[in-house]
């Protein structure tokens, strides 16, 4: 890694600086778009006391389910975690703290974090429990809530390509929080499936440029399948 | 008789006009797609990053990194596009969708709805609810008008934690569709064979009965 090149060959390389009691995004939706390899280096080393922000909490065993599975995650920030059994034992028993935040609220706090804003105002949850003890506003006669943004210290996302400066794209409904959370990690490290060299990807292509992106690290994938649905009258 | 699921959505499908751009949620909403006919030119927009939701994929189209926000494999249609999560919820904050259909356990006379939780169980989460409902312009709720015990889930004020305040105009049950405006619902149709007196019976909150009530068409 030197200059401009992000790749890195190495899990220790990619995770390197990553510590007890940080912040940490993982994008995804579900198991779509999740960065598989680093998810599973984060579990080996055994990284605890993570605050962990993405939509969704993995299964038992697969994703983040294997987080959970050591005790990693302090707190969970996330807008849907019904998928896994573990996750409600931890958070009936009051060993992880769940913080259940409105998915477009939880990706406007990551993109303004991301942007360099510290705040915004949204009518979502305004008069709900999401609500409580935080500053409500009117504008135009309609009432608002003020939400402070999210950054964190690693944000872990997967992409489909990449270049060597870490310009990426992403594959349709994998593209999800991956953007975003580029943007809003101290040290953003991309998991990808193909690392091509600088000028090949069209630059009106890119979806995620260079500079949000620190380390780059090719990745395999399983690409687990959550609910798969057949249309059989085809 | 009361409506089916599927009668439900099929009512339903009659709000939905061609150009539209509509977000259907899980449960019967998601049935709601199966009875749009062909002249009705729409697009689906699954909050996940999807404008442009097509059928279920068959075996060889079947591909992971194509999902709806109920985590199924699906297609993309002719003309979709892929964005991302803050992309989706400026369409959805922002009041570009037409139309939201989503399902509740409770909705009262305010127009205030309850479908995320329920209090002593498991809570996963609103997901993109609450972000819906404060931002469609236009939002169908479809769910039965009484418990499995008869109770009624249209009420003079909500019981359980809020999606949303004051947000619900139109409610499709499996018994009738009502407007709520002015503190009220306002029965505009009932179901074949559901009378007037069963509505009064079966709702909570306060009801008023328009002097030209019409039988649902199916």
């Amino acid at each position: 890694m030197s200059g401009l090149n992000k790749v890195v060959s190495t899990y220790d390389q990619a995770l390197a600086g990553i510590q007890d009691n940080m912040t940490i995004m993982c994008g995804g939706f579900g198991l779509c778009g999740i960065p598989e390899g680093l998810i599973q280096s984060i579990y080996q080393r055994n990284i605890k006391g993570i605050t962990c922000i993405s939509n969704n909490a993995g299964v038992d065993g697969f994703g983040l389910g294997l987080w959970l599975e050591k005790r990693q995650i302090k707190t969970m920030i996330a807008s849907y975690v019904g998928e896994n059994a573990l996750f409600e034992q931890l958070s009936i028993s009051g060993e992880m703290e769940v913080i259940l935040t409105p998915q477009g609220t939880l990706a406007e706090k990551i993109r303004a974090g991301g942007a360099g804003i510290p705040a915004f105002y949204t009518a979502t949850g305004y008069g709900t429990m999401v609500a409580a003890g935080k500053e409500t506003r009117e504008f135009n006669g309609k009432m608002y809530v003020m939400e402070p943004s999210l950054i964190a210290d690693f944000s872990l996302i997967k992409a489909w390509k990449a270049d060597k400066f870490g310009n990426l794209i992403y594959k349709k409904t994998a593209r999800n929080f991956n953007p975003i959370m580029a943007t809003a990690g101290r040290i953003t490290v991309a998991e990808v499936e193909e690392i091509v060299e600088p000028g090949e990807l069209n630059p009106d292509e890119i979806h995620t440029p260079s500079i949000y992106v620190q380390r780059v690290i090719q990745g395999s994938f399983e690409k687990r399948i959550e609910r798969l649905t057949i249309n059989e009258s085809q | 008789m009361k409506l089916s699921r599927e009668q439900i959505a099929k009512r339903i499908a009659q709000e939905i006009k061609t150009g539209y751009y509509v977000n259907l949620g899980i449960g019967i909403p998601t049935l709601v797609a199966n009875y749009i006919s062909d002249d009705v030119e729409i697009m689906l927009q699954s909050e996940n990053g999807l404008l442009g939701m097509g059928a279920y994929p068959t075996n060889a189209q079947v591909d992971p990194d194509l999902i709806n926000a109920g985590k199924e494999t699906v297609t993309a249609a002719r003309g979709a596009s892929f964005f991302s999560s803050a992309e989706s919820f400026a369409m959805i904050r922002g009041g570009h969708v037409d139309l939201t259909v989503l399902g509740a356990f409770e909705v009262d006379q305010q127009g205030s709805i309850a479908s995320w939780m329920i209090p002593e169980k498991m809570v996963k989460g609103m997901g993109g609810a609450m972000d819906l409902v404060a931002g469609a312009k236009n939002i169908v709720v479809a769910m039965n008008h009484t418990s499995k015990s008869g109770e009624s889930k249209l009420l003079n004020k909500c019981t359980l934690p809020l999606t949303g305040l004051k947000c619900i105009h139109k409610v499709v049950t499996d018994m009738a569709v009502l407007e709520i405006k002015s503190d009220a619902f306002h029965l505009i149709e009932v179901a074949p064979g559901i009378s007037t007196n069963d509505i009064k019976d079966a709702t909570q909150g306060k009801l008023i009965i328009s002097d030209n009530v019409k039988q649902m068409e199916l």
